[in-house]
């Protein structure tokens, strides 16, 4: 019904005129006639502005909205402060495109600069890019990034994401390199095999802090063996979980990545979400995508400009190290606003609350007979439970609101935020000890 | 634009120069005009092997990259270090700022003196 | 203006978060950070003012014209956000089970069924993030089918040069040796190129119809046919879809596999540089090889990401697809190229179209006359064009138009705009013969002039450091 052109058709016919023609399909002259599309398209009629909102209500409505989310598994119901919701819908930020015409994207390219830097704090490394598209393709773009003519194998640990592994597995696939799979033990990477694993022809190791389990790993002593072999590590961090533990710096990563989005970006059936990297100032020239630096205009004012352009695919064409044009942009913004929204104290807050939560709601299901948790060392805010009955206990939840843990291998995984209250989670206690005792 | 007389050139806009066995290559001063200002070199690693025609490297400006091509077959000896702080040396003394030294030089490609240089700089 | 970190002042905060309900946790021994990450500490009122300033500084396609080629930079419909804000689908979790989620997979029901209609496809996927990633995605379908066929001497992927440089990285990114062959004058390719390079060692030819000099390739039968013939497959670049939408469609062209661009043809937003969308579309024997998310969909499949993909960004470009319809898609296309051409027709005396002839949605200037008549460059064209509140076209692209300027004003522009935006490089010709020192130093209304480059690269400074 719409298409948002504002010429009226007088108008359009007025300007066919103007370039001295009559009808519209004189202006595809070029598209031969046989390949030119002589009926309508076979799709629905346009609808009006109310007709559409009513359409995807009804699609909205047929999706179930949980009350209280005790699944995490990379994505993470956390609380979205409602500044953090408005700023990235001001109509500037929204519809503009990449800035690459400086003048005019001062504001634009002060918050990607801002972003960067909130990125590099959290991470305790020098330089971070603009973002990427999620966490499971920074790992993969990190991999690409530590390989040279002689190191072209990457390790990754059995532990992370299995959508992370499969995504780096993927990008090894396209490049023809060879991807190796570090095994678990007892829910965290396992040390010896990694040092069997680490032969000459490594470039890199993955790892997940805290892991796909939720259990920390001990990236300290893998960094250490990784180093003496000569490799790189890459580690993949929940951004929440840096308020207050360790850096990756510090850690002893070369590449700092994850999965950006329980800073301020909703569940949204998986994305848009955002991809972080950053890395040291001695690599920053292999680091793939857009990156903002700080320079002066011609009168000596403070600027902003998107700046080593030639890593980029546009200057090196197949040369490129990455492909990445648009990257998640707008994201970054929303992460941003929301880390100013919370501040220092307030990341560590939700990070303090969200591990406090889990470890109550772990405690209070493991007193159940028939709970155990499958792994016992320290974990973050997700956790493996051993139980009977999974899809009675998950269907029971379900009923009363609450998305119960992730099936894996056997068990669940659940996870708690700060969102999740303490009387949510005694409902959700009290639901699985009735189940099991049935 | 300068074109020194003991220098020998490629139609590729190198220069070298061998000295006791080891080959100097750096970029010509046609180069580093028609580049712009040099933001960045990539350069090879010691020991690397490098083939006659091929690309060693590259120099970036703000909007472009141009391979760096090796007129000489051998092994990567050294490499000028001072470039990866200071890749405006590039601009501002092209035939001071070497920017590989190679040796066990096997095969060299075919190379200009510096008054056929200039000539071929000429109708370009 | 300060950044966010110049204004923190300490102990100031937004009040965000209750008191915790439960009995707090130590971090284990060693895993606690030395030092508080050094984040902003301020308040509301600071943080809304800070941004409130800094989009000052920005102009969005919603704010003013912004004839930016190849990016298609149409009016963003603002209920089409309202839709993907919906609760309804931005509290869905990704891993939720199947039977709670119907709406979302309504929506992406919905969306592929109109997508593979307009495009000729015979399924989509959702999971690629931007356009580079559905290249991305796109060869991988190909590199698999011949693969999975035994061919393992098809090493070659075929890229005319006047493509966008996503092009040939992605070729590369799949492990292909990439062919650049030189496009004809018109910028379409040259067949005897083609021919040339076509072999048992072609794995596929990456294209975009219309091409990125805005012109509809009319032998695009006979080089997919070439292409085919040679045991090779086809991919479609859709940057340039928004011209011929329901008028031709990729898979009648006779490509295997394409992309999308939602976030350009399907009116998303750019977001400032994304997040976008790169739906792929393939036809019926590449199906086997999309990819899928292990957590969602099970082992067995590639994937270029975690989960969907960009989904909300899908449900933006539906409410759009829906708006539209049957009808409305082809008016858009029709009305894209209307523009263009009405545009080209009025700034014709003046700057010189590289090619003069009916264009697609787009068109190109070529400056390099002007520019030794006058001594003021395409880059001095679009600096200036800022001061008069228009968003420059993208400059030096393609590469083979020297000094170019391209323009693609998009359907949703008004007849006044297109007058008015033709009018202003009237002025700028005539400002260009009168006083190009004015132009060398533009844009003068702007709150920086151009900034140093060189020094940003040879210097990088990429974070605040106090």
């Amino acid at each position: 019904m719409g298409s948002y052109v504002p010429a009226t058709p007088a108008e359009q016919q007025e300007m066919l005129g103007a370039i001295g023609l009559q009808h519209f399909r004189e202006l595809y002259r070029d598209v031969p006639e046989e390949m030119y599309l002589h009926r309508p398209l076979d799709i629905p009629p346009g609808m009006s502005e109310l007709e559409v909102s009513r359409s995807l209500q009804a699609m909205a409505e047929k999706n179930k909205v949980f009350s209280t989310i005790l699944r995490g598994a990379g994505a993470y119901d956390h609380y979205i402060p409602s500044i953090v919701k408005y700023i990235p819908a001001k109509e500037e930020f929204l519809t503009a495109y990449t800035p690459y015409q400086a003048e005019i994207s001062q504001g634009l390219l002060q918050s990607i600069f801002e972003y960067q830097t909130m990125i590099c704090q959290l991470t305790g490394m020098d330089v971070s890019n603009a973002s990427v598209y999620d966490g499971a393709t920074a790992a993969a773009e990190a991999a690409a990034m530590c390989r040279d003519r002689k190191r072209r194998v990457t390790l990754v640990s059995a532990a992370a994401h299995p959508d992370t592994i499969n995504t780096i597995a993927t990008y090894c696939y396209g490049t023809g390199d060879e991807m190796r799979l570090v095994p678990a033990k007892d829910g965290k990477t396992d040390l010896d095999a990694l040092r069997q694993l680490l032969t000459g022809d490594v470039a890199s190791l993955y790892l997940q802090q805290p892991n796909f389990f939720g259990q920390f790993e001990d990236a300290q002593a893998a960094s250490q063996l990784v180093h003496e072999a000569g490799a790189m590590v890459i580690l993949g961090c929940n951004p929440i979980a840096l308020a207050i533990t360790k850096t990756p710096r510090a850690l002893g990563a070369d590449v700092a990545v994850g999965e950006g989005q329980p800073l301020g970006l909703p569940l949204g059936y998986g994305g848009p979400y955002l991809g972080y990297m950053a890395t040291t100032s001695k690599h920053m020239r292999k680091l793939p995508g857009r990156i903002v630096g700080q320079t002066l205009d011609k009168n000596g004012k403070t600027a902003y400009v998107l700046s080593l352009q030639a890593r980029e695919q546009h200057i090196r064409r197949e040369k490129a190290s990455s492909n990445i044009c648009s990257n998640e942009a707008l994201c970054a913004l929303t992460a941003s606003v929301y880390l100013a929204a919370m501040g220092p104290q307030g990341l560590a807050e939700v990070a303090r609350q969200s591990m406090a939560k889990a470890h109550y709601l772990a405690k209070g299901l493991c007193a159940i007979d028939g709970v155990t948790l499958r792994y016992t060392g320290p974990f973050f805010h997700e956790f493996l439970t051993d139980l009977p009955r999974l899809d009675q206990v998950l269907a029971a939840l379900e009923q009363a609101g609450i998305l119960g843990g992730l099936p894996v291998d056997g068990g669940i995984l659940w996870c708690a935020t700060e969102k999740a209250t303490k009387a949510a989670m005694d409902q959700a206690i009290a639901i699985v000890k009735e189940v099991l005792a049935q | 634009m300068k074109y020194p007389e003991e220098l020998q050139y490629t139609k590729s806009h190198e220069w070298i120069k061998t000295e006791d066995g080891v080959t100097l290559v750096g970029i010509s001063d046609y180069a580093q005009d028609a580049l712009g200002d040099v933001v960045f070199v990539n350069l090879p690693g010691e020991g690397d092997e490098v083939t006659a025609g091929e690309a060693f490297g590259d120099v970036e400006s703000v909007k472009a990259v141009s391979d760096l091509i090796s007129p000489v077959t051998g092994v990567v000896c050294a490499v000028n270090e001072d470039l990866l702080d200071a890749p405006e040396l590039l601009n501002s003394d092209p035939y001071g700022a070497w920017i590989m030294k190679v040796e066990n030089v096997t095969e060299t490609e075919a190379l200009l003196d510096a008054g056929s240089y200039e000539a071929f700089c000429a109708e370009d | 203006m300060k950044l966010l970190f110049e204004k923190s002042v300490p102990g100031r905060r937004c009040t965000i978060l209750p008191p915790c309900d439960v009995e707090a946790v130590e971090l284990p021994e060693g895993l606690a950070r030395a030092e508080t990450p050094a984040l902003p500490e301020l308040c509301e009122t600071d943080i809304s003012r800070h941004y409130s300033q800094l989009c000052r500084q920005v102009h969005g396609v919603n704010c003013g014209f912004y004839p930016l080629g190849s990016c298609t930079m149409k009016y963003n419909p603002r209920i089409d956000e309202e839709m993907a804000a919906l609760p309804g689908f931005t509290n869905i979790h990704p891993l939720a089970p199947k039977h709670t989620v119907q709406g979302c997979q309504a929506v992406l029901d919905t969306a592929k069924a109109y997508l593979c209609e307009i495009t000729g496809m015979a399924d989509m996927t959702f999971q690629p993030a931007a356009g580079a990633h559905g290249e991305f995605t796109g060869v991988l379908l190909i590199k698999q089918y011949h693969e999975a066929r035994g061919d393992h001497r098809r090493t070659k992927i075929i890229v005319p040069d006047s493509a966008h440089g996503t092009n040939p990285a992605t070729a590369a990114m799949c492990g292909y040796q990439v062919v650049n062959i030189p496009s004809a004058q018109d910028g379409c390719v040259d067949l005897d190129a083609l021919k040339a390079v076509l072999g048992p060692d072609t794995a596929g030819l990456m294209l975009t119809n219309p091409n990125t000099v805005g012109i509809f390739d009319e032998n695009i039968l006979e080089i997919t046919r070439l292409v085919h013939e040679a045991g090779g497959l086809c991919y479609y670049d859709g940057a340039n879809l928004n011209a011929v939408m329901g008028v031709v469609r990729p898979g009648d062209m006779g490509f295997d596999c394409i992309h999308l661009n939602l976030h350009k043809t399907f009116a998303t937003p750019h977001g400032g540089g994304g997040p976008g969308a790169g739906a792929v579309g393939c036809k019926d024997f590449l199906i086997p090889y999309l990819p899928k998310s292990v957590t969602q969909d099970g082992p067995g499949s590639k994937q270029v990401r975690s989960f969907t993909g960009n989904f909300l960004v899908v449900v933006w470009a539906l409410a759009y697809l829906m708006t539209l319809g049957r009808g409305g898609i082809p008016e858009a296309a029709r009305n894209a190229v209307l523009n263009a051409n009405y545009l080209m027709e009025k700034i014709k005396g003046t700057f010189s179209p590289a090619f003069d002839r009916i264009c697609m949605h787009e068109f190109v200037l070529d400056l390099s006359a002007f520019k030794k008549e006058t001594g003021v460059s395409a880059l001095d064209v679009a600096k200036s064009l800022i001061d008069y509140g228009m968003h420059p076209p993208t400059m030096y692209f393609p590469l083979i138009v020297h000094e170019a300027l391209m323009l693609e004003p998009t359907e949703t522009e008004s007849r006044e705009t297109l007058d008015w935006a033709a009018e202003v490089f009237r002025k700028l010709y005539d400002l260009a013969h009168t006083d190009p020192d004015w132009m060398h130093g533009a844009p003068h209304n702007t709150q920086i002039g151009r900034p140093d480059e060189v020094r940003a690269a040879r210097n990088p400074v990429l974070r605040y450091t106090p």
